[in-house]
């Protein structure tokens, strides 16, 4: 509610400040920050971290490898999962925590449906682009059912998403019986790997056609807008002839079909299925993602390229431990690490203490000038 | 208006709605324990109808019994601690490693525990209660560092072959009079581990400084509106400080009663049991928005939800899942019976 009132403050201070300022100011200062350190640091630790090269795949086709190439393919679910993420957080102040647990879901319906049921396939039972829309489908009815706890039942966007955190995993292996189903098509593998004849990863793709239709959503529609309002006043907005509920679980349906397309991406790399282990922990980096991309997890206004940037910096950060060898199992503890500090710096407090720090010398500079 | 809302007294009517809440509530967990219970013996028969059975239920849940309670602490004054789950695993451990590799006694694991979960109670609690950064993101970092942090100590399992420790993990409280006879005719005394009567202490402890001491009752003020508690004189930062480190601390005593029940440190200790005791608290008739609650419904709520799993285990339905989904299904239907019992209350 805050932000209304200080923004016409900072766009009429904006021209007495210094450029170093206005840029330090600006909310994608610190994700790029945060992506020219870590950039920095492998040019520093080992260059070669950025060599692309060219290799053969299993199937004997070139293709390109590299760490860049793999940052880019790997961080395709986060991306995804974080512009659903940055709508929900806008419009409801809160996040979705069962985002991972609901892959898991998705990917287990695709599978049963391609499989046909049976355990190993070898060919496709189903046409793929009917069980990703039954995936789709699945996950939308999950969204919404988080939708309504949120936004007509008014419980706290987490603690309902709790549910399905907590129920997600097993419902996915109760959906294929708790078998692990295995699809051995190729025609399945394209969308995770690469298409027959293109050297870069399928997912890079995927994940740019969202992006773009994202940025048209945003452009030619009120989406964007009516988001912000609901999470920056939703009486308000009500008052305006907006239906805040509506939209809250409008938003929350939006995230179900970018995780159904994120489960299918996961599923599809390897096609199979692991429930427990499957995008685990995912949920903690489409937060941070958000948060990376400066965008306030109380709701409100929001900067989904700041999160789309924030995924991709984050996906660096844990490429780059991979090589430094660090454990997967340890990574939470780095990563909690980051987290902690950024929430820390952002909160309200320390940002004001901050700005008493920055305040003091400006007035200085300015009486000596 | 169907009812008429008193018309000069109206602080006071709300009180009083307020506290009939917390005790409806709290008659709900407790009626629904007992049906519960009472169906499983009906219907179910055999075991459910032995005291043993019963009993082990608290064995099985004295960790979770005090971890819920400190979950419900939080919850009250308005916050949340999901690390619980995770800093009993670091407990168990650290602890573990300590006694098999650095020749620790009982002394160092109980102060291992408590320094733990101290630790991350001061830090959580600060962060909340001081930059006021919203409590569910802080302890997800927390739990994530603490899981890390398990990894990084050991990955493997470490069982523990300490006689001093094993002595007391073994030791059986005898409780007179609920023993049964088994098919040869012996008598076979009904027992509880030690870990159960520092749980029930626990719980006693935390119900008497909930009701009876100024810091209990302040819990209740700033959860149920931290202005109103601001203007009456609280020290709202203090207070949600001190509930985030009487759960932390809990959390570290839930490590040791979890150690002390399974004598092993492993990474897959204590999994899903934030989840389980934040599930106890609001079966318990604790609100997720503060203000109400009370450590003996979440007493209950813990004996609910273990009766619950056992009896869809017994059901036949005794894979993994069966149990989970259950959990997050009874979850469910609490959140929604509370919301709409809220809805209801704001209207008024």
């Amino acid at each position: 509610m805050t932000t209304p009132v200080k923004e016409p403050k900072n766009t009429a201070k904006r021209p007495h400040e210094s450029r170093l300022k206005q840029l330090t100011r600006h909310q994608l200062f610190i994700p790029l920050a945060a992506l020219a350190l870590l950039v920095l640091f492998n040019l520093v630790a080992d260059p070669s971290f950025f060599l692309v090269t060219v290799k053969e795949n299993s199937l004997g086709n070139p293709v390109l490898s590299g760490n860049i190439i793999s940052v880019l393919d790997n961080a395709s679910e986060l991306v995804i999962l974080a512009i659903g993420m940055t709508l929900v957080t806008a419009s409801s102040g809160g996040q979705d925590i069962s985002v991972g647990a609901a892959m898991a879901i998705a990917g287990s319906v695709i599978l049963r449906m391609v499989c046909g049921g049976q355990v190993t396939a070898d060919t496709m039972q189903m046409s793929l682009l009917l069980a990703v829309l039954i995936g789709i489908l699945v996950s939308m009815v999950f969204g919404a059912f988080n939708g309504v706890l949120v936004a007509y039942f008014k419980i706290q966007p987490m603690v309902a998403t709790l549910i399905l955190y907590t129920a997600g995993r097993s419902i996915a292996a109760w959906i294929n019986n708790n078998q692990l189903p295995i699809i051995n098509d190729l025609g399945f593998k394209y969308a995770g790997t690469f298409l027959p004849g293109v050297p870069i990863p399928t997912p890079i793709f995927i994940t740019a056609l969202i992006i773009v239709l994202f940025w048209l959503a945003l452009k030619r529609t009120n989406l964007g807008l009516y988001t912000q309002s609901v999470g920056i006043n939703a009486n308000s907005s009500r008052l305006n002839g907006l239906d805040p509920k509506l939209i809250k679980l409008m938003t929350y349906v939006i995230l179900g079909v970018c995780v159904a397309i994120a489960g299918f991406i996961r599923v599809s790399r390897s096609g199979s299925i692991n429930y427990s282990r499957m995008a685990e922990n995912i949920e903690m980096d489409a937060i941070l993602a958000v948060a990376l991309g400066g965008n306030a997890l109380s709701g409100g206004r929001f900067n989904i390229y700041g999160s789309i940037l924030g995924a991709y910096v984050i996906q660096f950060l844990t490429t780059t431990l991979y090589k430094y060898e660090v454990p997967s199992t340890a990574l939470p503890a780095y990563k909690a690490v980051v987290v902690i500090l950024l929430v820390v710096l952002s909160a309200p407090v320390v940002q004001e203490k901050l700005a008493g720090i920055r305040k003091a010398p400006a007035k200085t500079a300015k009486g000596v000038s | 208006m169907p009812k008429g809302i008193a018309v000069d007294k109206q602080g006071r009517m709300k009180e009083r709605a307020a506290m009939s809440d917390t005790n409806l509530l709290l008659a709900i967990t407790v009626v629904v324990f007992f049906l519960l219970y009472l169906s499983a013996i009906l219907f179910l028969g055999g075991g459910f109808a032995k005291p043993q059975n019963f009993l082990n239920i608290l064995n099985n849940n004295a960790s979770l019994i005090v971890l819920s309670c400190g979950m419900s602490l939080v919850m009250i004054t308005g916050g949340i601690d999901i690390s619980v789950g995770a800093v009993t695993c670091l407990v168990c451990m650290v602890s573990a490693v300590n006694l098999e590799q650095q020749g620790g006694n009982l002394l160092t694991v109980v102060l291992i525990g408590l320094g733990i979960g101290l630790a991350f109670g001061v830090v959580q609690g600060f962060l909340v209660a001081h930059l006021g950064i919203q409590p569910f993101i802080i302890s997800l970092a927390g739990m994530f560092f603490a899981k890390g942090m398990t990894t990084i100590v050991s990955k493997e399992p470490v069982r523990v072959t300490n006689e001093g420790f094993l002595a007391v993990k073994d030791t059986r409280i005898t409780v007179p009079g609920l023993g049964s006879v088994n098919k040869l005719g012996e008598y076979i005394p009904a027992y509880v581990e030690v870990g159960v009567v520092i749980a029930l202490l626990t719980v006693l402890l935390l119900f008497c400084l909930l009701r009876w001491t100024k810091l209990g009752r302040s819990f209740y003020a700033v959860g149920g509106s931290s202005q109103s508690a601001n203007m009456l004189g609280i020290n709202v930062r203090r207070t949600r400080f001190l509930a985030h480190v009487l759960c932390g601390v809990l959390a570290g005593l839930g490590g040791i009663l979890y150690f002390l029940h399974v004598g092993s440190g492993d990474v897959a200790n204590g999994a899903g049991d934030e989840m389980n005791a934040i599930a106890s608290s609001i079966i318990g008739g604790t609100l997720l928005t503060g203000g109400v609650g009370n450590v003996a419904g979440t007493f209950f709520g813990v004996l609910s939800l273990n009766t619950i799993k056992r009896i869809v285990s017994s059901l036949g339905f005794d894979e993994a899942w069966w149990s989970n989904i259950t959990v997050a299904a009874m979850l469910c239907l609490f959140l929604v019976v509370q919301s709409v019992v809220l809805l209801r209350r704001n209207k008024k």
